[in-house]
């Protein structure tokens, strides 16, 4: 089963090693969220200092494509500033692991694949509206939250 | 009717879909069927015939289409009540689904019965279409919702029933004849037995056990008994709720409208007589009719054979799993209080990356909590990866499955 378009070395060794597991001691943000249908289920912690993600950890149980999804997130929002983490997209995540075509063929697997990114959207969303009065970034956050899959 | 594993591979022929080709022209091997079934050619042309030739809604014109409609119908009601030995077809009550129909207890019966600090008992191993209904009603009511436990193989501890039944504040008990994820078979006639002592009324779901066994209601004596017609070879929306006669004549209807009233006033309605109290609004005509010949089918070939196929394919297919490094199995070991259901584990694969790796195999089965969150979390699971059996399939279909599990061990490098 070599060339495998869904489960690649990286996939399978991130589902073994995740990175960025664990849990934060009291985190500025904690987010959870579930895929109903196939039990995927994750806590996002962040925390957030001077506009930046300080710290990030996840924690949870999922297939193997939520484990590596939401490593490679976490790896790629970590120290980044909140003004480019709003504006993350599902596209940029998915090519980092090569899952771009899952959009079109698995419309049920799409769905692990972005759970933490919709915890993210979700988990920031309410930072944005109480403590940056930023209304209108809050208010797309969600929507994109929303609609992500 | 002598059935042989021959007979059972000649049925195959009646499925059109088991010829189909999946993902990389991999042969369908479609182990699904807890979740439903495939429909013969008996049925899928049932339905064509009766939209082509007969289409018309029943119970009220007098021309000939809709003669012809009514009749097909009741003659449906009749042969669902033949099939379970009912002995009065007015006690048949035609449903979308077994959900449907707990829904309607919980809401007709469970609203008029159930009191404050009234306990209503289920179990573990429920599918949650047999939990949240009680949830919603036991918390309007204030009453309470207690679960029998499973042991460690995945049966009922029934001292816990006894304990419950003792408080004298139960009202029903409601549970599974068969686990959709366990397989277990429920020790129906000891609870119904406990039940009548302490005058309990008792809620049986057939969903799992209807398909695959004799089930005989007047043996039972249970009071409710609900199942699907979808996991039986039947269509989707169709579904039968049956209830002894003096709890459906005292129970208020479920939904209002057209075909369940007597005379309708302006501001009072007296009711139908059974069943069509319970049937408000156009049924799905065409699905009961088509319904019917699925349940020919089954006759045709005999309940008895059929559980005894499907026990010869789970006893196969346990002792190939066993022997496979890795693998968790769950439920009783022994197969002859299981149906043809298993559910698994693969080393700590988790069950949606093997479902999708095997389904390239062409293998169908179901990964996740299948309804049942209660029981995972019994069994400290996220999800597992569950194959089911039916008439249709063979040894050598469980054989690919056994193989596709090597696809999955290669690809995890395990």
């Amino acid at each position: 089963m070599s060339g495998d378009p869904i489960y690649t070395e990286m996939i399978i060794e991130y589902s073994r090693n995740p990175s960025n597991y664990g849990k934060l001691e009291n985190p500025q943000i904690t987010r959870h969220d579930s895929n109903p249908l196939c039990g995927d289920s994750i806590d996002l912690y962040l925390n957030i200092n001077d506009n930046r993600i300080s710290d990030v950890k996840f924690d949870g149980k999922g297939c193997a494509i939520c484990m590596a999804c939401s490593s490679v997130l976490t790896e790629m929002i970590k120290g980044k500033d909140l003004s480019d983490v709003k504006k993350f997209q599902k596209d940029e995540l998915l090519s980092e692991l090569g899952l771009e075509h899952l959009i079109k063929t698995s419309p049920v697997r799409i769905k692990c694949a972005l759970l933490s990114l919709k915890a993210l959207k979700y988990g920031i969303y309410s930072y944005f509206a109480e403590k940056m009065n930023d209304i209108e970034s809050a208010g797309n956050l969600k929507e994109e939250a929303s609609n992500l899959y | 009717m002598q059935a042989t594993s021959e007979t059972f591979e000649d049925l195959r022929k009646d499925f059109p879909i088991l010829n189909r080709r999946v993902r990389d022209d991999k042969k369908l091997v479609y182990l699904d069927n807890a979740a439903t079934t495939q429909k013969p050619n008996q049925v899928i042309d049932a339905i064509t015939n009766y939209y082509k030739n007969h289409n018309s809604n029943i119970h009220r014109a007098v021309h000939a289409l809709a003669e012809e409609s009514t009749e097909a119908f009741e003659a449906t009601r009749d042969k669902v009540a033949k099939f379970l030995n009912v002995k009065d077809s007015r006690e048949i009550v035609f449903i979308r689904g077994t959900t449907e129909g707990i829904n309607l207890v919980s809401y007709a019966w469970g609203r008029d019965n159930v009191k404050e600090g009234d306990i209503i008992v289920t179990t573990e191993y429920e599918h949650h279409s047999n939990i949240v209904p009680w949830q919603l009603l036991t918390q309007e009511k204030k009453a309470q919702l207690k679960y029998i436990d499973i042991d460690n193989n995945g049966e009922l501890i029934m001292e816990q029933l006894d304990d419950y039944l003792n408080t004298g504040k139960v009202k029903l008990v409601t549970f599974s004849h068969m686990s959709n994820v366990l397989g277990t078979i429920s020790p129906v006639k000891e609870i119904i037995s406990k039940c009548r002592s302490a005058g309990v009324k008792v809620l049986i779901d057939g969903a799992q056990s209807v398909p695959h066994m004799k089930v005989d209601l007047t043996d039972l004596d249970s009071d409710f008994y609900v199942f699907s017609g979808h996991k039986m070879l039947g269509p989707t929306g169709v579904g039968v709720l049956w209830a002894k006669k003096e709890i459906l004549e005292k129970m208020s209807p479920f939904l209002a409208g057209g075909d369940m009233i007597r005379e309708v006033h302006k501001y009072e309605t007296t009711w139908n007589d059974l069943p069509y109290k319970f049937e408000a609004g156009t049924p799905n005509i065409a699905d009961v009719i088509g319904f019917a010949k699925a349940i020919e089918y089954l006759e045709k070939i005999g309940m008895d054979n059929i559980r005894n196929h499907e026990l010869e394919l789970t006893k196969y297919a346990l002792e190939k799993m066993k022997k496979i490094p890795g693998i968790t199995l769950y439920g009783t070991k022994e197969p002859e209080k299981r149906g043809g259901v298993i559910s698994f584990n693969f080393n700590d694969v988790h069950p949606h990356d093997v479902g999708t790796i095997i389904d390239k195999e062409g293998v169908a089965i179901r990964s996740g909590h299948h309804c049942a969150q209660v029981l995972m979390e019994k069994l400290n699971v996220a999800a597992t990866n569950r194959a089911s059996f039916y008439i249709y399939n063979t040894k050598e279909e469980i054989d690919v499955l056994i193989s596709s599990l090597q696809h999955v061990a290669k690809v995890f490098k395990l």
